[in-house]
């Protein structure tokens, strides 16, 4: 019985070859294959272009009242849910916050690091370190671990001498100061909603609202981001937990279900004898 | 011009599931005991669980030579911890040192999925769950290993514990009662045999409380 091989012909006969040759014999099939020098790992490499980077959603901006931060709580391996109960705002003293996107292992053990280096510079200069500093310890050390694979994305929130501080510090080597970041796979959607909803002089509340809305409407639409919106705020006496909501119930708080009217009732069918 | 691959890898895959159950005075830690690699059994006997310390298991799947050279690690640097402090290490604090002995071979790792399970220093249980390069995090409960997709979903359905990172805080350990936990983890196990071809032959279970450890031992299937 001949195989039947019709899928794997190629749709466009071979490029410079004269048409008598491709048809006085069956071309035996054959898949594209792209021409790249070294195939085997050009393949891992579309496979990985097309991964979700940084599965997570965390957020920080500065407003009139300090610092908020907020993130989800969902980590993922590939598709499989790994936690959904994640710290992704690590505590690195009582007046600084850091963020968790990328490798779970890189953020945490790097931002225990930092938490020792803070505390040390305390002990041997007699005053807090600034958020400038912590950042660029931070940074710097990414920096020379640069190309080995590291996958840290993150924003050192705080409030200084200066007031609040917030920088955004990733394992390329990048270090930026601003007033609003989201980082992770759910930032596009968070912006959208913080950026809307922005402005400088809001109360505590309504910032933490904003951040919390942000989160939410994140972890809707993104796949890799998900479980608890937490939210802490960075005052002049340190950084406050606020809130912590498990996203499918603030779903139901923000969108309830309204009876709906019923239009035709279904009447009960009575079995025949 | 192809480049060389390399055609030697320095990791194997035995196989494998352990899971670890806190309770409110107990913790439960359980593998199963069949060593594989590739489609070929090694053997039926060989225990996955190690004891840290007093108040500290550890389950561990993965590339069981690692596990091996792992486990000698911690059990070296408590030793000087003892000798340096005179007691014991806490189930938290040995989190925390394999959680760094991780890390360390970042760019070369222990090929390790760990379940450390314990009392902590009020008595309750406590369970942490690691990654292979160091990650953790305290749970009520948690499964690794080539049968963790299978054994998670069916904890979660029985065990689901409010999320730690609640504000206001609720606990996260199991109302369950001891014994209900060491019945849960048989049939745990017992259904993941059927569906995983590295999980089989028998499940060796630890539970520890405040009398001290016991050990169970129960047959699988050996298919």
């Amino acid at each position: 019985m001949k195989l039947d091989t019709s899928g794997l012909e190629s749709a466009m006969p071979f490029f410079g070859v004269n048409k008598e040759l491709v048809e006085g014999f069956s071309a035996s099939p054959s898949f594209e294959i792209p021409g790249a020098c070294d195939f085997d790992s050009f393949q891992k490499e579309a496979v990985q272009m097309v991964k979700p980077a940084k599965g997570t959603t965390t957020l920080a901006f500065i407003f009139k009242e300090g610092v908020m931060v907020a993130a989800d709580s969902r980590a993922s391996m590939g598709g499989y849910i790994s936690s959904q109960s994640v710290k992704k705002i690590i505590e690195i003293n009582p007046y600084m916050l850091g963020t968790m996107a990328g490798g779970a292992a890189d953020c945490q053990f790097w931002h225990r690091n930092l938490g020792i280096k803070c505390r040390l510079h305390e002990l041997a200069n007699k005053r807090r370190i600034s958020v400038t500093g912590a950042s660029k310890l931070l940074a710097n050390i990414l920096y020379s671990y640069r190309g080995m694979g590291l996958s840290v994305g993150t924003m050192i929130a705080g409030w200084d001498e200066t007031g609040p501080g917030l920088y955004y510090v990733d394992s390329e080597g990048g270090r930026l100061k601003g007033t609003r970041f989201s980082v992770g796979s759910g930032s596009p959607y968070a912006y959208g909603v913080l950026d809307s909803g922005y402005r400088y002089d809001m109360s505590v509340e309504e910032a933490a609202e904003l951040a919390r809305r942000a989160i939410y409407h994140a972890t809707f639409r993104d796949g890799a981001s998900g479980g608890v919106a937490s939210v802490y705020h960075v005052g002049p006496t340190g950084w406050k937990k606020l809130s912590g909501d498990d996203v499918g119930e603030l779903h139901y708080k923000y969108y309830p279900v309204m009876p709906s009217t019923v239009e035709q009732e279904m009447a009960e069918v009575v079995a025949g004898p | 011009m192809t480049k060389q691959q390399a055609n030697w890898s320095p990791y194997d895959n035995n196989g494998g599931s352990c899971v670890a159950i806190a309770g409110r005075d107990y913790c439960v830690v359980a593998a199963d005991t069949r060593m594989s690699t590739g489609y070929s059994i090694l053997t039926r006997d060989y225990s996955k669980i190690s004891k840290l310390a007093d108040k500290a298991v550890l389950a561990s799947s993965g590339f069981q030579a690692d596990i091996k050279a792992l486990q000698k690690h911690l059990a070296a640097r408590h030793l000087i911890y003892q000798h340096q402090h005179n007691k014991q290490m806490s189930c938290p604090a040995m989190a925390q040192l394999l959680s760094n002995t991780l890390y360390y071979k970042r760019f070369f790792p222990y090929y390790a999925f760990n379940v450390l399970g314990g009392l902590d220093n009020e008595g309750k249980g406590c369970v942490f769950t690691y990654d292979a390069v160091g990650s953790y995090e305290r749970v009520g409960y948690s499964a690794q290993g080539s049968g963790s997709t299978l054994i998670m979903p069916f904890l979660d359905n029985q065990l689901k514990s409010p999320s730690p990172l609640l504000l206001p805080a609720q606990d996260a350990v199991t109302p369950l009662s001891e014994l209900e936990a060491v019945d849960l983890v048989k049939t745990v196990f017992v259904s993941a045999t059927e569906r995983d071809i590295y999980t089989g032959d028998k499940v060796e279970i630890v539970i520890l409380n405040a009398e001290g450890e016991r050990r169970e031992f129960m047959d699988l299937r050996k298919d």
